[in-house]
Protein backbone atom coordinates (compact mmCIF):
# COMPACT_ATOMS: atom_id res chain seq x y z
CA UNK A 1 0.00 0.00 0.00
CA UNK A 2 1.15 3.90 -0.96
CA UNK A 3 1.70 5.63 1.70
CA UNK A 4 -0.26 9.11 1.85
CA UNK A 5 0.93 12.59 3.74
CA UNK A 6 -1.56 14.85 4.39
CA UNK A 7 0.75 17.15 1.85
CA UNK A 8 -0.06 14.23 -0.64
CA UNK A 9 -3.68 14.00 0.07
CA UNK A 10 -3.98 18.22 -0.06
CA UNK A 11 -2.18 18.24 -3.36
CA UNK A 12 -4.49 15.95 -5.32
CA UNK A 13 -7.53 17.48 -3.60
CA UNK A 14 -5.98 20.97 -5.04
CA UNK A 15 -5.83 19.69 -8.44
CA UNK A 16 -9.13 18.41 -8.46
CA UNK A 17 -10.37 21.82 -7.39
CA UNK A 18 -9.58 23.36 -10.57
CA UNK A 19 -12.30 21.13 -12.12
CA UNK A 20 -14.72 22.29 -9.13
CA UNK A 21 -13.74 26.03 -10.55
CA UNK A 22 -13.96 25.23 -14.60
CA UNK A 23 -17.41 23.99 -14.10
CA UNK A 24 -18.68 26.71 -11.70
CA UNK A 25 -17.43 29.03 -14.66
CA UNK A 26 -18.62 26.87 -17.51
CA UNK A 27 -22.28 26.59 -15.58
CA UNK A 28 -22.24 30.12 -14.35
CA UNK A 29 -21.93 31.75 -17.88
CA UNK A 30 -24.28 29.29 -19.44
CA UNK A 31 -26.39 29.76 -17.11
CA UNK A 32 -26.26 33.78 -17.76
CA UNK A 33 -26.87 33.48 -21.03
CA UNK A 34 -30.09 30.88 -20.87
CA UNK A 35 -31.02 33.17 -18.30
CA UNK A 36 -31.10 36.70 -20.04
CA UNK A 37 -33.00 34.74 -22.82
CA UNK A 38 -35.97 33.81 -20.26
CA UNK A 39 -35.41 37.14 -18.63
CA UNK A 40 -36.59 38.37 -21.90
CA UNK A 41 -39.02 35.72 -22.50
CA UNK A 42 -40.40 36.44 -18.83
CA UNK A 43 -40.60 40.21 -19.78
CA UNK A 44 -42.04 39.72 -22.98
CA UNK A 45 -45.61 41.41 -23.77
CA UNK A 46 -46.92 38.01 -25.50
CA UNK A 47 -48.70 35.58 -22.50
CA UNK A 48 -47.54 32.49 -24.33
CA UNK A 49 -43.96 33.24 -23.93
CA UNK A 50 -44.60 34.51 -20.37
CA UNK A 51 -45.71 31.90 -18.83
CA UNK A 52 -43.27 29.17 -20.74
CA UNK A 53 -40.21 31.14 -18.62
CA UNK A 54 -42.43 30.83 -15.76
CA UNK A 55 -42.99 27.43 -16.01
CA UNK A 56 -39.54 26.68 -16.64
CA UNK A 57 -38.10 28.44 -13.59
CA UNK A 58 -40.49 26.90 -11.24
CA UNK A 59 -39.75 23.45 -12.24
CA UNK A 60 -36.01 24.14 -11.66
CA UNK A 61 -36.71 25.74 -8.45
CA UNK A 62 -38.90 22.92 -7.46
CA UNK A 63 -36.95 20.23 -8.22
CA UNK A 64 -33.55 18.57 -6.75
CA UNK A 65 -30.65 19.57 -8.79
CA UNK A 66 -29.81 15.79 -8.19
CA UNK A 67 -32.05 14.64 -10.11
CA UNK A 68 -31.81 17.41 -12.78
CA UNK A 69 -28.36 16.00 -13.20
CA UNK A 70 -29.56 12.41 -13.36
CA UNK A 71 -32.43 13.67 -16.24
CA UNK A 72 -29.23 15.72 -18.49
CA UNK A 73 -27.26 12.33 -18.36
CA UNK A 74 -29.69 9.84 -19.11
CA UNK A 75 -31.87 12.00 -20.91
CA UNK A 76 -29.03 13.19 -23.63
CA UNK A 77 -28.14 9.38 -23.87
CA UNK A 78 -31.52 8.34 -24.67
CA UNK A 79 -31.95 10.87 -27.64
CA UNK A 80 -29.03 9.42 -29.25
CA UNK A 81 -26.12 11.83 -27.86
CA UNK A 82 -22.18 10.14 -26.67
CA UNK A 83 -22.53 12.03 -22.85
CA UNK A 84 -19.79 12.31 -20.59
CA UNK A 85 -19.96 12.91 -17.32
CA UNK A 86 -18.82 16.86 -18.44
CA UNK A 87 -21.41 17.34 -21.09
CA UNK A 88 -23.92 16.28 -19.06
CA UNK A 89 -22.67 18.10 -15.80
CA UNK A 90 -22.46 21.54 -17.44
CA UNK A 91 -25.77 21.18 -18.93
CA UNK A 92 -27.36 20.50 -16.44
CA UNK A 93 -26.01 22.77 -14.14
CA UNK A 94 -26.30 25.33 -16.75
CA UNK A 95 -29.95 24.44 -17.07
CA UNK A 96 -30.30 24.99 -13.15
CA UNK A 97 -28.64 28.19 -12.84
CA UNK A 98 -30.28 29.88 -15.36
CA UNK A 99 -33.92 29.73 -13.90
CA UNK A 100 -32.17 30.75 -10.53
CA UNK A 101 -30.66 34.34 -12.33
CA UNK A 102 -33.88 34.76 -14.33
CA UNK A 103 -35.84 34.86 -10.80
CA UNK A 104 -33.12 36.79 -9.26
CA UNK A 105 -32.82 39.29 -12.48
CA UNK A 106 -36.33 39.38 -12.72
CA UNK A 107 -37.18 41.03 -9.42
CA UNK A 108 -34.53 43.16 -10.02
CA UNK A 109 -36.38 44.45 -12.85
CA UNK A 110 -39.34 44.64 -10.82
CA UNK A 111 -37.62 47.15 -8.81
CA UNK A 112 -37.47 49.54 -11.43
CA UNK A 113 -40.52 51.81 -11.18
CA UNK A 114 -43.00 51.53 -13.85
CA UNK A 115 -42.58 55.44 -14.81
CA UNK A 116 -39.59 54.01 -16.35
CA UNK A 117 -41.20 51.72 -18.35
CA UNK A 118 -44.37 54.58 -19.36
CA UNK A 119 -41.55 57.19 -19.94
CA UNK A 120 -39.61 54.79 -22.70
CA UNK A 121 -42.86 53.59 -24.07
CA UNK A 122 -44.09 56.98 -24.48
CA UNK A 123 -40.65 57.48 -26.76
CA UNK A 124 -42.08 55.18 -29.09
CA UNK A 125 -38.69 52.79 -28.51
CA UNK A 126 -39.15 48.92 -29.05
CA UNK A 127 -39.90 46.21 -26.57
CA UNK A 128 -36.18 45.25 -27.09
CA UNK A 129 -34.72 49.21 -27.27
CA UNK A 130 -36.76 49.95 -23.72
CA UNK A 131 -34.85 46.89 -22.73
CA UNK A 132 -31.48 47.86 -23.75
CA UNK A 133 -31.63 51.66 -22.98
CA UNK A 134 -33.80 52.27 -20.16
CA UNK A 135 -34.57 49.36 -18.20
CA UNK A 136 -31.92 46.95 -18.52
CA UNK A 137 -29.23 49.15 -17.52
CA UNK A 138 -30.81 50.69 -14.49
CA UNK A 139 -31.30 46.84 -13.31
CA UNK A 140 -28.24 45.79 -13.65
CA UNK A 141 -26.69 48.15 -10.66
CA UNK A 142 -28.90 46.39 -8.44
CA UNK A 143 -28.43 42.93 -10.57
CA UNK A 144 -25.02 42.75 -9.11
CA UNK A 145 -24.54 41.78 -5.39
CA UNK A 146 -27.42 39.14 -5.53
CA UNK A 147 -25.81 37.11 -9.23
CA UNK A 148 -22.37 37.13 -7.07
CA UNK A 149 -24.36 35.83 -4.23
CA UNK A 150 -25.74 33.35 -6.73
CA UNK A 151 -22.30 32.24 -7.97
CA UNK A 152 -21.61 30.42 -4.39
CA UNK A 153 -25.18 28.62 -4.80
CA UNK A 154 -23.16 27.01 -8.21
CA UNK A 155 -19.67 26.41 -6.84
CA UNK A 156 -21.79 24.47 -3.85
CA UNK A 157 -23.84 22.97 -7.00
CA UNK A 158 -21.52 21.67 -8.78
CA UNK A 159 -19.82 18.99 -5.92
CA UNK A 160 -23.33 17.15 -6.73
CA UNK A 161 -21.77 16.32 -10.19
CA UNK A 162 -19.09 13.98 -8.31
CA UNK A 163 -22.71 11.82 -8.54
CA UNK A 164 -22.68 11.77 -12.13
CA UNK A 165 -19.21 10.57 -12.04
CA UNK A 166 -17.51 13.81 -12.74
CA UNK A 167 -14.42 14.11 -11.03
CA UNK A 168 -13.95 17.34 -9.02
CA UNK A 169 -13.49 18.31 -5.72
CA UNK A 170 -16.01 15.99 -3.95
CA UNK A 171 -15.40 12.97 -6.05
CA UNK A 172 -11.78 13.84 -5.94
CA UNK A 173 -12.23 13.22 -1.89
CA UNK A 174 -14.15 9.92 -1.85
CA UNK A 175 -11.40 8.19 -4.22
CA UNK A 176 -8.61 9.75 -1.52
CA UNK A 177 -10.74 8.02 1.24
CA UNK A 178 -11.15 4.71 -0.51
CA UNK A 179 -7.32 4.77 -0.94
CA UNK A 180 -6.19 5.88 2.64
CA UNK A 181 -8.81 5.10 4.91
CA UNK A 182 -8.72 8.91 6.42
CA UNK A 183 -12.40 10.01 5.92
CA UNK A 184 -12.28 12.78 8.69
CA UNK A 185 -9.07 14.00 7.12
CA UNK A 186 -9.96 13.97 3.66
CA UNK A 187 -13.44 15.25 4.15
CA UNK A 188 -12.01 18.06 6.74
CA UNK A 189 -9.45 19.07 3.81
CA UNK A 190 -12.33 19.21 0.97
CA UNK A 191 -14.24 21.50 3.52
CA UNK A 192 -11.78 24.04 3.70
CA UNK A 193 -11.47 24.18 0.45
CA UNK A 194 -14.82 24.70 -0.80
CA UNK A 195 -15.01 27.10 2.15
CA UNK A 196 -11.44 29.13 0.87
CA UNK A 197 -13.10 29.13 -2.88
CA UNK A 198 -16.90 30.33 -1.83
CA UNK A 199 -16.04 32.20 1.14
CA UNK A 200 -14.67 35.17 -0.30
CA UNK A 201 -17.16 35.33 -3.18
CA UNK A 202 -19.65 35.28 -0.46
CA UNK A 203 -18.04 38.14 1.24
CA UNK A 204 -17.30 39.88 -1.99
CA UNK A 205 -21.08 40.13 -2.30
CA UNK A 206 -22.32 41.09 0.46
CA UNK A 207 -19.83 44.27 0.95
CA UNK A 208 -21.37 44.68 -3.02
CA UNK A 209 -24.68 44.96 -1.56
CA UNK A 210 -24.25 47.15 0.84
CA UNK A 211 -22.54 49.19 -1.50
CA UNK A 212 -25.35 49.73 -3.35
CA UNK A 213 -27.80 50.33 -0.66
CA UNK A 214 -25.63 52.83 0.32
CA UNK A 215 -25.76 54.04 -3.22
CA UNK A 216 -29.80 54.29 -2.83
CA UNK A 217 -29.53 55.92 0.92
CA UNK B 1 -34.35 6.52 -34.61
CA UNK B 2 -37.57 6.38 -32.25
CA UNK B 3 -37.12 6.65 -28.46
CA UNK B 4 -39.23 4.35 -26.35
CA UNK B 5 -40.32 5.17 -23.03
CA UNK B 6 -41.61 2.90 -20.51
CA UNK B 7 -43.30 3.83 -17.98
CA UNK B 8 -45.20 1.42 -16.44
CA UNK B 9 -42.85 -0.55 -16.00
CA UNK B 10 -41.82 2.30 -13.36
CA UNK B 11 -44.95 3.00 -12.29
CA UNK B 12 -45.46 -0.82 -11.28
CA UNK B 13 -43.13 -0.32 -8.49
CA UNK B 14 -45.08 2.13 -6.60
CA UNK B 15 -44.95 0.75 -3.57
CA UNK B 16 -40.93 1.62 -3.57
CA UNK B 17 -41.92 5.08 -4.69
CA UNK B 18 -44.56 5.38 -1.57
CA UNK B 19 -42.06 4.24 0.94
CA UNK B 20 -39.48 6.52 -0.62
CA UNK B 21 -41.87 9.60 -0.64
CA UNK B 22 -42.58 8.35 2.93
CA UNK B 23 -38.91 8.51 3.71
CA UNK B 24 -38.64 12.14 2.33
CA UNK B 25 -41.17 13.34 4.02
CA UNK B 26 -40.53 12.73 7.69
CA UNK B 27 -36.72 13.52 7.02
CA UNK B 28 -38.12 17.06 6.15
CA UNK B 29 -40.53 17.02 8.79
CA UNK B 30 -38.05 15.93 11.38
CA UNK B 31 -35.15 18.14 10.13
CA UNK B 32 -37.89 21.06 9.99
CA UNK B 33 -38.76 21.05 13.75
CA UNK B 34 -35.05 20.72 14.62
CA UNK B 35 -33.70 23.07 12.37
CA UNK B 36 -35.40 25.78 13.10
CA UNK B 37 -35.11 25.33 16.56
CA UNK B 38 -31.40 25.65 16.39
CA UNK B 39 -32.47 28.50 14.07
CA UNK B 40 -34.03 30.45 16.77
CA UNK B 41 -31.46 29.30 19.44
CA UNK B 42 -28.59 30.67 17.21
CA UNK B 43 -30.09 33.63 16.13
CA UNK B 44 -30.62 34.99 19.68
CA UNK B 45 -26.94 33.87 20.18
CA UNK B 46 -25.82 35.79 17.38
CA UNK B 47 -27.97 38.82 18.96
CA UNK B 48 -28.37 38.82 22.49
CA UNK B 49 -25.73 36.53 23.04
CA UNK B 50 -22.20 36.94 24.92
CA UNK B 51 -19.27 38.08 22.73
CA UNK B 52 -17.74 34.59 22.11
CA UNK B 53 -20.96 32.89 21.76
CA UNK B 54 -22.02 35.55 19.02
CA UNK B 55 -18.52 34.67 17.33
CA UNK B 56 -18.92 31.07 17.44
CA UNK B 57 -22.38 30.81 16.11
CA UNK B 58 -21.33 33.47 13.48
CA UNK B 59 -18.60 30.98 12.46
CA UNK B 60 -20.80 28.10 12.42
CA UNK B 61 -23.19 30.19 9.94
CA UNK B 62 -20.34 30.89 7.67
CA UNK B 63 -18.84 27.43 7.61
CA UNK B 64 -21.81 25.61 6.89
CA UNK B 65 -23.21 28.50 4.15
CA UNK B 66 -19.67 28.25 2.55
CA UNK B 67 -19.78 24.26 1.79
CA UNK B 68 -21.95 22.09 0.04
CA UNK B 69 -24.48 20.15 1.67
CA UNK B 70 -23.28 16.62 -0.21
CA UNK B 71 -19.59 17.14 2.09
CA UNK B 72 -21.35 18.32 5.23
CA UNK B 73 -23.30 14.86 5.07
CA UNK B 74 -20.49 12.99 3.84
CA UNK B 75 -18.34 13.94 6.68
CA UNK B 76 -21.12 13.34 9.28
CA UNK B 77 -21.09 9.67 7.74
CA UNK B 78 -17.89 8.71 6.22
CA UNK B 79 -16.25 10.98 8.66
CA UNK B 80 -17.52 10.80 12.09
CA UNK B 81 -17.12 7.33 12.83
CA UNK B 82 -13.18 7.68 12.61
CA UNK B 83 -14.02 9.96 16.09
CA UNK B 84 -15.80 6.77 17.21
CA UNK B 85 -18.91 8.33 16.32
CA UNK B 86 -21.07 5.64 14.07
CA UNK B 87 -24.15 6.91 13.19
CA UNK B 88 -26.99 5.17 10.81
CA UNK B 89 -27.79 6.48 7.41
CA UNK B 90 -30.83 7.73 8.21
CA UNK B 91 -29.40 9.40 11.39
CA UNK B 92 -26.28 10.91 9.63
CA UNK B 93 -29.02 12.56 7.24
CA UNK B 94 -31.19 14.15 9.73
CA UNK B 95 -27.45 15.70 11.52
CA UNK B 96 -26.72 16.94 7.85
CA UNK B 97 -29.92 18.33 7.19
CA UNK B 98 -30.11 19.90 10.48
CA UNK B 99 -26.93 21.37 10.58
CA UNK B 100 -27.54 22.61 7.35
CA UNK B 101 -31.06 24.23 7.87
CA UNK B 102 -30.18 25.95 10.77
CA UNK B 103 -27.16 28.16 9.55
CA UNK B 104 -29.67 29.17 6.65
CA UNK B 105 -32.71 29.58 9.10
CA UNK B 106 -30.29 31.47 11.60
CA UNK B 107 -29.52 34.26 9.07
CA UNK B 108 -33.26 34.66 7.94
CA UNK B 109 -34.67 34.49 11.83
CA UNK B 110 -31.76 36.98 12.85
CA UNK B 111 -32.92 39.32 9.95
CA UNK B 112 -36.54 39.35 11.29
CA UNK B 113 -35.02 40.07 14.97
CA UNK B 114 -32.94 43.39 13.86
CA UNK B 115 -36.14 44.29 11.99
CA UNK B 116 -37.77 44.85 15.35
CA UNK B 117 -38.59 48.57 16.23
CA UNK B 118 -36.83 49.58 19.63
CA UNK B 119 -40.24 51.27 20.34
CA UNK B 120 -41.34 47.70 21.00
CA UNK B 121 -38.65 46.19 22.99
CA UNK B 122 -38.65 49.81 25.27
CA UNK B 123 -42.37 49.44 25.65
CA UNK B 124 -42.33 45.95 26.50
CA UNK B 125 -39.67 46.80 29.13
CA UNK B 126 -41.67 49.65 31.02
CA UNK B 127 -44.43 46.97 31.46
CA UNK B 128 -41.41 45.12 33.46
CA UNK B 129 -41.48 42.33 31.39
CA UNK B 130 -38.35 40.12 31.80
CA UNK B 131 -35.98 39.72 29.03
CA UNK B 132 -36.41 36.33 28.59
CA UNK B 133 -39.99 37.15 28.04
CA UNK B 134 -39.41 40.30 25.78
CA UNK B 135 -37.44 38.08 23.39
CA UNK B 136 -40.52 35.42 23.04
CA UNK B 137 -43.23 37.42 23.16
CA UNK B 138 -42.10 40.88 21.79
CA UNK B 139 -39.26 40.39 19.44
CA UNK B 140 -39.81 36.62 18.35
CA UNK B 141 -42.96 36.56 16.73
CA UNK B 142 -43.56 39.17 14.73
CA UNK B 143 -39.56 38.48 13.79
CA UNK B 144 -40.82 35.13 12.48
CA UNK B 145 -44.32 35.96 10.85
CA UNK B 146 -42.22 38.46 9.21
CA UNK B 147 -39.32 35.81 7.82
CA UNK B 148 -41.82 33.16 7.49
CA UNK B 149 -41.70 33.39 3.76
CA UNK B 150 -38.38 33.26 3.46
CA UNK B 151 -38.06 30.10 5.95
CA UNK B 152 -40.32 28.35 3.72
CA UNK B 153 -38.26 28.57 0.73
CA UNK B 154 -35.25 27.30 2.67
CA UNK B 155 -37.43 24.30 4.28
CA UNK B 156 -38.32 23.43 0.25
CA UNK B 157 -34.63 24.04 -0.60
CA UNK B 158 -33.71 21.33 2.37
CA UNK B 159 -36.69 19.48 1.23
CA UNK B 160 -34.62 19.14 -2.36
CA UNK B 161 -31.61 19.21 -1.08
CA UNK B 162 -32.66 15.59 0.71
CA UNK B 163 -31.84 13.63 -2.79
CA UNK B 164 -28.47 13.52 -1.84
CA UNK B 165 -29.25 11.37 1.07
CA UNK B 166 -29.79 8.86 -0.89
CA UNK B 167 -26.06 8.81 -1.69
CA UNK B 168 -25.17 7.45 1.75
CA UNK B 169 -28.12 4.30 1.28
CA UNK B 170 -30.80 6.32 3.01
CA UNK B 171 -34.06 5.23 1.36
CA UNK B 172 -35.49 8.42 0.50
CA UNK B 173 -37.16 8.83 -3.30
CA UNK B 174 -34.09 9.05 -4.82
CA UNK B 175 -32.95 6.30 -3.86
CA UNK B 176 -35.72 4.01 -4.98
CA UNK B 177 -35.75 5.69 -8.09
CA UNK B 178 -31.73 4.32 -7.95
CA UNK B 179 -33.13 1.14 -6.90
CA UNK B 180 -35.84 0.91 -9.49
CA UNK B 181 -33.51 1.57 -12.69
CA UNK B 182 -31.37 -0.79 -11.52
CA UNK B 183 -33.74 -3.47 -11.53
CA UNK B 184 -35.90 -2.43 -15.07
CA UNK B 185 -32.98 -0.11 -16.45
CA UNK B 186 -35.16 2.30 -17.32
CA UNK B 187 -33.21 5.05 -15.82
CA UNK B 188 -34.38 7.96 -17.70
CA UNK B 189 -38.39 7.26 -16.70
CA UNK B 190 -37.72 6.43 -12.96
CA UNK B 191 -36.22 9.99 -12.85
CA UNK B 192 -38.91 11.42 -14.63
CA UNK B 193 -40.98 10.50 -12.34
CA UNK B 194 -38.95 11.17 -9.14
CA UNK B 195 -38.59 14.70 -10.42
CA UNK B 196 -42.17 15.05 -11.05
CA UNK B 197 -42.84 13.88 -7.63
CA UNK B 198 -40.67 16.35 -6.06
CA UNK B 199 -41.98 18.99 -7.98
CA UNK B 200 -45.58 17.85 -6.84
CA UNK B 201 -43.72 17.88 -2.76
CA UNK B 202 -42.49 20.75 -3.40
CA UNK B 203 -45.83 22.52 -4.03
CA UNK B 204 -47.46 20.47 -1.69
CA UNK B 205 -45.11 21.79 1.33
CA UNK B 206 -45.08 25.39 0.36
CA UNK B 207 -49.22 25.53 0.61
CA UNK B 208 -48.68 23.52 3.93
CA UNK B 209 -46.49 25.61 5.62
CA UNK B 210 -47.98 28.75 4.44
CA UNK B 211 -50.86 27.23 5.72
CA UNK B 212 -49.79 26.27 8.99
CA UNK B 213 -48.00 29.69 9.26
CA UNK B 214 -51.20 32.06 9.03
CA UNK B 215 -53.24 29.24 10.90
CA UNK B 216 -51.32 28.46 14.18
CA UNK B 217 -48.00 30.58 14.19
CA UNK B 218 -49.64 33.70 13.86
CA UNK B 219 -53.60 33.21 13.66
CA UNK B 220 -55.43 36.15 15.20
Amino acid sequence: MVDFSIWDIFRNLLLALRWTVVLSLIAFAGGGLVGLTLLFARLSPSKIVQSFALVYVQVFQGTPLLMQLFLAYFGMALIGIDTSPWLAASVGLTLYSSAFLTEIWRGCVAAIPKGQWEASQSLALSFFEQLRYIILPQAFKIAIPPTVGFLVQVIKGTALASVIGFIELTKAGTMITNATFKPFLVYSCVAVLYFALCFPVSYFAKQLERKVRRGQA
Amino acid sequence: MRIELDFISVLAEWPMLMKGVAWTVGLTAVSTVLGLALGIGLAWSRVHGPLPLRAVAGSYVEAIRNTPFIVQLFFVYFGLPALGIRLSPELASIIAMVINLSAYATEIIRAGIEATPRGQIEAAMSLALKPGQIFTHVVLAPALQKVWPALVSQIIIVMLGSAVCGQISTEELSHAANLIQSRNFRAFEVFIIATLTYLMLAMALRRLLNWLGTRFLFGR
